[in-house]
């Protein structure tokens, strides 16, 4: 499995210590695409971020490729992050002051790749998500259709293991969030990306293969959905 | 490299207002450094050069007033050197420490008269060595030599200034060698010109001390015996020495062993290891004040830094959930700071080495009249490469002092923190 989690406990202590994750256990193979689903504050975010690294938890354990991750130093967490997992969030987080290209390119700078190489791969990628005209452009003028494919083409670009994604529709229109779900769908058939989605749309939940519900800080129901039957709302929809 | 200096520039660019007034600080630190170096530099050459007339490792010594009754001899008598003190001095009581022993007698002012030109001059009648001892350096002909002094010749070396003047203000010294000229009834021959020191306006003409003691029928004085020494170190050695010298001499004069009064000693070994400690400590008050002065432009780079890093928070994160290091984000902060600092130290340092270049030209050469001496007070008062590389170094250590809590801060931004920010 590229991603066992073991009963993972997660608690905040902001003021009152809230609970939030009480004993997660996730499987998660090579190359699958996944959807998490949940209320309001049921923790989605909470697990992703322990999938990405970006945070820690209390108790019980992760292994991600057969490395226990805990009790990493940053250093190591950096690494990591920058060779395992790509991010993708719901508000881009693309850094403003630098254009289309720089912004796809920056995780190979961290890699220490050559300026030139880095260069040519950021744009191979923006040609790909077809935002080759958009390379030179900055963030603030470009529409959130390019700014997330820009996002995602950086996420990818390391190649890394996994691609987590936090409700990467939730600041699109329906029309820009089809062509987005159509792309991760395209990277997980092509590329056999394994891609784990954030969301509480049941469209974007149905272009995966296996929805997993989170709810009350522990895993519920894993519905299989490799007909893409299980929204509600039909096949291959997205509503808003 | 250039991706780092990109990163700053685009910073910078971000914030241009906010930086240069900022760097202002920085380059009014280093400038008031440098002027304040420049001018410390101005005082210390003027100081070194009223000292380096002298060879360093020379005592002169006059007499002086006795100031206690001794052997059945009143107090206030007054002393004269003579020739048994130089043979005293010369002798084995001393010969583990005086090298040369020399004295000079000095009289005037007499008018010096060549042809229709004449100027008025002091006459030193000293030995040869004088010439080695006080570091005079000729400029034509020769000085006063051992045959000089044997025959009693009538042999005189002109300071170029009077030389000047007795031709008219020129410069032709070559043809003033072998010219006679005269004070009173005495024709002297000039056999040679030496370089005036432009900071003592105690310019003599030097004759044989032995001509000069029969003119004067003062065979057997001398003003001042001047002698080398070596192996006297420390300022102990020097007054355990001074002590024994004055005992001695003080004895052959019959004068109290431990009187203080009857015998000067002017020991410029001691007094060059005075300044040059003075000059030490004025340097480092110098340094510390330039340094102070420094510090208010370090704080303000440090705030903006702080300022930048709290603005930056969220793409910091972002760096970091795409795989920068904690030492990533630390290099680019304190690169940042000693970027800003250095770039404008180096305004402030060519600025406050203007502002030197503008004093030499100015103040550069200024003198005072001291104890009727004609004593300089500034002399080039520039900075030298030595400062520059100083202050290089100071920046660099200040732009990383600087950058140090900003970049701390920034390296332990957590990346759920700083995402969280925008929601
Ligand atoms: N950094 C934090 N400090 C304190 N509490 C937090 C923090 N992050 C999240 N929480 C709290 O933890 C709970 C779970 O948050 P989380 O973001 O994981 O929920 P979510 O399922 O992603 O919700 P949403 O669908 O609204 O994004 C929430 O109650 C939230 O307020
Ligand atoms: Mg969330």
């Amino acid at each position: 499995m590229l991603i066992e989690l073991k009963d993972i406990h997660k608690t905040y202590n902001k003021g009152q210590p809230l609970h939030v994750l009480k004993g997660v256990d996730l499987e998660i193979g090579q190359g699958e695409f996944v959807s998490i689903m949940g209320a309001s504050g049921s923790g989605k975010s909470t697990l992703l971020n322990i999938l990405g690294i970006l945070d820690n938890y209390d108790e019980g354990t992760y292994y991600l490729d057969g490395q226990l991750i805990k009790y990493l130093s940053e250093k190591e967490a950096a690494h990591y992050r920058n060779k395992m997992i790509g991010f993708v969030f719901q508000s881009f987080n693309l850094i403003s002051f630098k254009t289309a290209v720089e912004n796809v390119e920056l995780p190979l700078f961290y890699q220490g790749v050559g300026r030139k190489k880095r260069r040519e791969m950021a744009m191979e990628y923006l040609e790909r998500f077809g935002l080759a005209d958009w390379a030179l452009h900055y963030p603030n003028e470009m529409s959130g259709g390019q700014k997330q494919r820009v996002a995602i083409a950086r996420a990818l670009i390391t190649q890394p293991r996994i691609l987590l994604a936090d409700e990467p529709t939730g600041a699109l229109d329906s029309k820009t969030s089809v062509d987005v779900m159509e792309l991760l769908t395209k990277l997980y058939r092509e590329e056999k990306v394994t891609i784990i989605v954030v969301t509480h749309e049941s469209g974007v939940a149905n272009c995966t293969d296996k929805i997993i519900h989170i709810k009350d800080g522990i895993i519920g129901e894993t519905t299989l959905n490799e007909q893409h039957h299980a929204s509600v709302f039909g096949t291959d929809t997205i509503i808003k | 490299m250039k991706d780092l200096f990109q990163e700053i520039w685009e910073s910078i660019q971000r914030n241009k207002l906010r930086t240069v007034l900022t760097g202002f600080a920085v380059a009014w630190g280093i400038f008031i450094l440098i002027v304040l170096l420049g001018a410390g530099n101005g005082l210390m050459n003027a100081f070194m050069r009223n000292g380096d007339e002298f060879a360093s490792n020379t005592m002169a010594v006059y007499g002086g007033y006795t100031s206690k009754p001794y052997e059945g001899l009143q107090e206030g008598r007054w002393i004269e050197l003579n020739d048994r003190d130089i043979t005293l001095t010369e002798s084995a009581i001393f010969s583990d420490y005086v090298d040369d022993v020399t004295a000079t007698t000095t009289k005037g002012p007499f008018v010096l008269v060549l042809g229709d030109r004449h100027v008025s001059v002091d006459v030193c009648g000293c030995y040869p060595k004088l010439l080695e001892i006080n570091k005079i350096e000729m400029l034509e002909g020769r000085f006063i030599n051992p045959l000089d002094m044997q025959q009693k010749r009538k042999s005189i070396v002109l300071s170029a200034s009077h030389a000047q003047q007795l031709m008219n203000g020129g410069d032709d010294y070559p043809s003033l060698i072998g010219k006679s000229v005269s004070w009173n009834d005495n024709v002297w021959q000039v056999v040679g010109v030496y370089k005036t020191d432009e900071s003592t306006q105690r310019v003599q003409d030097y004759v044989p001390l032995s001509t000069f003691q029969l003119i004067f029928n003062e065979q057997n004085y001398e003003d001042e015996i001047i002698f080398t020494f070596h192996g006297l170190e420390t300022e102990q050695e020097n007054e355990q020495f001074e002590r024994n010298y004055k005992a001695v001499i003080n004895k052959s004069h019959k004068a109290a062993p431990d009187d203080d009064g009857a015998l000067w000693i002017w020991n410029r070994f001691t007094q060059n290891q005075q300044m040059n400690k003075g000059s030490g400590i004025i340097r480092k008050a110098l340094w510390i004040l330039g340094v102070l002065t420094l510090l208010g432009g370090i704080v303000g780079v440090s705030n903006i830094m702080l300022i930048t890093v709290k603005e930056r928070t969220q793409e910091f994160g972002i760096r970091k959930s795409i795989g920068a290091t904690p030492g990533a984000i630390m290099k680019l902060i304190i690169a940042e700071s000693v970027t800003i600092t250095a770039f404008f130290g180096y305004i402030g340092m060519v600025l406050g080495m203007v502002a030197c270049e503008i004093m030499k030209h100015t103040v550069g050469e200024s003198s005072l009249d001291m104890f009727g001496e004609n004593v300089q007070v500034f002399v080039n008062p520039t900075v030298g490469l030595d400062v520059a590389f100083g202050v290089t170094l100071v920046l660099i250590i200040a732009g990383t002092l600087a950058g140090m809590s900003p970049a701390l801060k920034a390296a332990r931004i957590r990346p759920i923190e700083a995402l969280h920010d925008t929601k």
